[in-house]
């Protein structure tokens, strides 16, 4: 790899700021994300030439403008295809996703699952703000039935879909979820995404202060945030709530939502999160969408498996070990021949 | 050692070509059987072209009319250019291949029919009332009626393999007949059925004896009385292979990733009859080729664009309808300037279409096919084996100019095959790229320059102090920042059209085969090649003045082409599409042009040419 002078210096925030203006509406979320990934960023000790940002089309696919280092903005719903393109040429790029609710889930389907199932070292950020924004407020996959908006006046007739519990079933081996203003937490999750080796499937939500805003208010206002942030700690009791007095416990294969203060309960009894464990990931992906249960935020699931990109360089490398590197010459002249004098 | 016991009594006649046509049932082992005697006639020396033909479905009902695959093969002392007019051999191995191809054979034309499969059922399935081999039907034809499955048998008894497995190896009594009649050693099929079932010694043994049985029997029975000698070809001095279109063309993609010095990636989905490049190249890892096979149409040219972007050679190839789904990715590899190679085989059309068979009806899609003014360089292979150089010069714009290139081929070049004169791996053309491999004072992403290319530098991620932002959204022509500026996008719009213009000074002069001047131009592109040619060789031999020009650049078309177009009183373009070329023709150079649409599926044939010519000149 190339050597640099960027890492003989510290990097700071303003390292990762490009010269571009932002653009995004005033008091987006995809502020908040921005200045996570840029205060992050740094703290890799990675020289910044390394990292690349693919993006779609959405608000949430400019991205790659603001941050000072490579960018490609492509296609609709493609930034993961072209994403698995970059890495497969240069394995030794951090390569990052920047993509949306209507991007990923939507148009990029296809490519999103097969992706996640290949598992190529490749960090995606989903922002899902549970609606089009650059548009001008069409319902996404991710809307709430029946919500109004600019294409479905009447309310929506479709079921939003999960992304965690998505990303789960396309075979992810990084799932884990954040909130665009929870500075902090949403730094550590682009941290530990960027730790692990293979896709990261990281969902953000994020706030569209101009065409679905308030969305996410009961888990980001106090009180209630407490009521509803789950926050997932490996080997920790699954406990919430202001006092840290509720937790989650397993009642058979059901979850189920208990108060310590009542004395029945006590942490002992309680669900201990495992990342590792894929039944638990099914019921926390679960559990998103379950009412009067929290919000799971956090690593969700984390398995260590090999990495596409190893496997294709590896069976390179087999071959030619096996055959010797390719000689041009011979395949031209492989097979039956004949002279022409 | 060439084993040919020639027996003394039989009568030899010397001809310079030879078309030969075999079909059969999909179970048959018609293609292999086609290729056997094809890589025998090309070891032997004989010029040749092929056609492969078959269904679409992978077993159409046994004995059915929509079952029956073909293959043909033309093979000749002579320099030829197709795989010939009307057979003069039919092979047919059941009563539905006879009845499809029949139509076809030249009269006075030779059927060998296996009567084994001429019974009441087969007979019902392919339509016919009665059987055709009984009574005088086809009495203008001479026939050769043999029970291939009892001789076959015969041969094979001492091997104890089961009566199933012992019927498969009819194909090959079949074709031990034909290299009995047309004098060819045998030693290079045994050789391949060697490689073929090496973990199956009795395998090798029952092909090979049924390989013998039906040269023994040419030799013994009184049905074929004569043998037929095709010589040598004479062809420039070189070391020679027959290889197949997609063959040939993966191999330039090849040479151009050695040539190149870069990583080389092809991407792509499954898709008639493009697919076999991605068998091809999947096979040689130890080339460091990497081989994606995508999700879709659509991951597969954005994998390539992403794989451009971090600095491969990137190619991904489809057919029309993959085409189709690609064409937004298209433009954004045209907006970016990034250096990719598109590979479309086309098939018939539209939709889902004929997907086994040929037709040149891209060539609108390939030229204009993209939101946007979004033009593409689009070159066409001619043969076979001109898919090797047309790939490779395919890389060679791609990665010199820093734009996307399109490569036409079809199904009739894809499949079929002829003898390739192997190039010298050292005089393949270096390859250089616009790689930047340090920043300067002043690096700008999306500067020219070079200005004889048009080619912007290719700074590709990795590299300290070049880190910078492109897209799809229109971008300043010198940072490549997302710019809505009106005057700029008018420049880039401007400067995409130049950038393909330019390409037509390295490209070859457009040059008439014939005459500069005179009564017509026979203008064609692709894989109308060798019928054009040949029908115009026919009729300049009767002394007609007509000439051929055959465009492999198509865009840009050679600076030229205007000037030798107006030499001529008229010109004729023939096409397996309604006439897309003869729009571009009339639409650059406002010259009006003759079309000669054939969309049959086939490839035209010489006579149809020659015909053609005759019909507007009138035979001299």
């Amino acid at each position: 790899m190339t050597t640099n002078v960027a890492v003989s210096h510290k990097q700071s925030r303003k390292d990762y700021v490009s010269d571009q203006v932002v653009r995004w509406c005033p008091g987006c979320g995809d502020y908040s994300i921005l200045s996570q990934v840029q205060k992050a960023f740094p703290e890799f000790g990675r020289p910044k030439e390394e990292f690349v940002f693919v993006s779609g089309i959405g608000c949430s696919s400019r991205f790659p403008y603001y941050m000072n280092t490579n960018g490609f903005h492509t296609i609709h719903g493609r930034a993961t295809a072209v994403a698995t393109g970059v890495k497969l040429a240069n394995p030794d790029l951090s390569v990052w996703v920047a993509t949306g609710d209507g991007d990923s889930l939507s148009i990029g389907g296809n490519h999103l699952i097969h992706l996640l199932r290949r598992n190529l070292d490749i960090n995606i950020l989903l922002f899902n703000n549970r609606i089009y924004g650059l548009t001008k407020g069409q319902y996404s996959p991710t809307s709430e039935m029946g919500k109004f908006t600019k294409s479905t006046p009447f309310g929506t007739l479709e079921r939003p879909f999960n992304p965690a519990a998505f990303a789960l079933g396309a075979a992810s081996t990084f799932i884990a979820r954040s909130l665009d203003m929870e500075g902090k937490h949403l730094q550590e999750m682009i941290t530990a995404s960027y730790r692990h080796r293979g896709t990261s499937f990281l969902e953000i939500y994020q706030n569209c202060r101009i065409f679905n805003d308030n969305a996410f208010i009961d888990l980001l206002e106090k009180p209630q945030k407490f009521e509803n942030q789950l926050i997932l700690e490996h080997y920790r009791p699954m406990l919430f709530g202001a006092n840290k007095s509720k937790g989650i416990r397993m009642d058979g294969h059901r979850p189920q939502v208990v108060d310590l203060d009542g004395g029945r309960y006590s942490v002992n009894d309680l669900v201990i999160h495992d990342k590792h464990d894929k039944m638990l990931a099914n019921v926390l992906c679960e559990l998103t969408y379950m009412p009067d249960f929290p919000t799971p935020l956090g690593i969700i699931y984390e398995d260590n498996q090999d990495t596409y990109e190893d496997q294709v360089h590896k069976q390179m490398d087999q071959a030619v070990a096996q055959l010797g590197e390719g000689d041009l010459e011979q395949l031209l002249h492989d097979g039956h021949t004949w002279e022409v004098q | 050692m060439s084993e040919t016991t020639k027996s003394p009594k039989k009568q030899t006649e010397q001809v310079s070509q030879v078309t030969i046509r075999f079909a059969g049932d999909s179970g048959d082992g018609m293609q292999l059987t086609g290729n056997q005697f094809s890589d025998t006639s090309a070891i032997f020396g004989n010029d040749l072209a092929t056609l492969p033909d078959y269904p679409s479905e992978i077993r159409a009902p046994a004995g059915s009319l929509a079952g029956v695959s073909s293959y043909q093969i033309q093979f000749a002392s002579v320099e030829i250019h197709t795989p010939g007019d009307e057979p003069d051999v039919l092979v047919a191995m059941n009563p539905a291949a006879l009845k499809v191809h029949l139509p076809d054979l030249r009269a006075q034309g030779t059927i060998i029919a296996n009567t084994a499969n001429f019974n009441k059922r087969n007979l019902q399935l392919a339509g016919w009332d009665e059987n055709p081999l009984e009574g005088d039907m086809l009495k203008d034809y001479r026939v050769i009626a043999v029970d291939m499955h009892a001789l076959v048998v015969d041969a094979l008894k001492d091997i104890g393999l089961p009566a199933k497995i012992m019927a498969r190896s009819t194909n090959m009594f079949a074709l031990g007949l034909l290299y009995w009649m047309y004098d060819r050693p045998m030693d290079s099929t045994f050789a391949f059925l060697e490689d073929k079932f090496q973990k199956r010694p009795e395998i090798i043994e029952a092909n090979k004896k049924a390989v013998r049985a039906g040269y023994h029997f040419g030799e013994t029975t009184e049905l074929t009385s004569v043998s037929y000698v095709v010589t040598k070809a004479k062809k420039p001095a070189g070391t020679y292979r027959n290889i197949m279109g997609n063959h040939a063309l993966a191999l330039g993609l090849v040479a151009a990733g050695k040539g190149s010095d870069l990583p080389f990636i092809y991407a792509g989905y499954p898709i008639t009859p493009a697919s076999d490049i991605l068998h091809i190249l999947a096979g040689y890892k130890n080339f460091r080729i990497i081989t994606f096979q995508a999700e879709d149409e659509i991951a597969a040219v954005t994998a390539a664009i992403g794989a451009a972007y971090a600095g491969a050679l990137a190619v991904t190839g489809t057919s029309g309808p993959g085409m189709a789904l690609k064409s937004e990715a298209l433009g954004l590899a045209v907006s970016a300037e990034l250096p990719l190679v598109v590979v479309n085989v086309q098939r018939g059309g539209p939709s889902t279409g004929m997907p086994t068979k040929t037709e040149q009806a891209d060539l609108s899609q390939a030229m204009i096919g993209r939101n946007g003014e979004t033009p593409m360089v689009v070159l066409a292979a001619s043969t076979p084996a001109d898919c090797f150089d047309t790939a490779y010069e395919a890389c060679q714009i791609a990665i010199e100019h820093m734009v996307p290139v399109i490569v036409l081929s079809d199904s009739y070049l894809g499949n079929g095959s002829e003898p390739w004169r192997i190039p010298d791996v050292n005089g393949l053309p270096k390859i250089k790229n616009r790689l930047v491999k340090e920043a300067g004072d002043k690096f700008q992403p999306f500067a020219i320059v070079d200005e004889k290319y048009m080619a912007r530098s290719w700074a590709i991620p990795g590299i300290p102090g070049l880190e910078h932002r492109i897209g799809g959204l229109e971008k300043d022509s010198l940072t490549g920042n997302v710019s809505g500026d009106f005057l700029n996008h008018e420049h880039m719009v401007d400067r995409r059209q130049k950038k393909i213009d330019v390409v037509a000074d390295r490209i070859p002069l457009a040059k008439a085969y014939g005459d500069e001047s005179g009564d017509l131009l026979v203008l064609g592109w692709g894989s109308t090649y060798g019928a054009i040619r040949s029908g115009v060789d026919r009729a300049r031999a009767k002394g007609v003045s007509v000439s051929h020009v055959h465009l492999k650049h198509l865009n840009p078309f050679p600076r030229n082409l205007g000037e030798v177009l107006v030499k001529f009183s008229r010109i004729l373009i023939p096409e397996m599409n309604k006439g897309q070329l003869a729009r571009f023709i009339r639409a650059e150079y406002l010259i009006d042009v003759l079309c000669y649409s054939k969309i049959d599926g086939r490839p035209f044939v010489p006579s149809q040419i020659e015909n053609k010519i005759a019909e507007i000149l009138g035979d001299a």
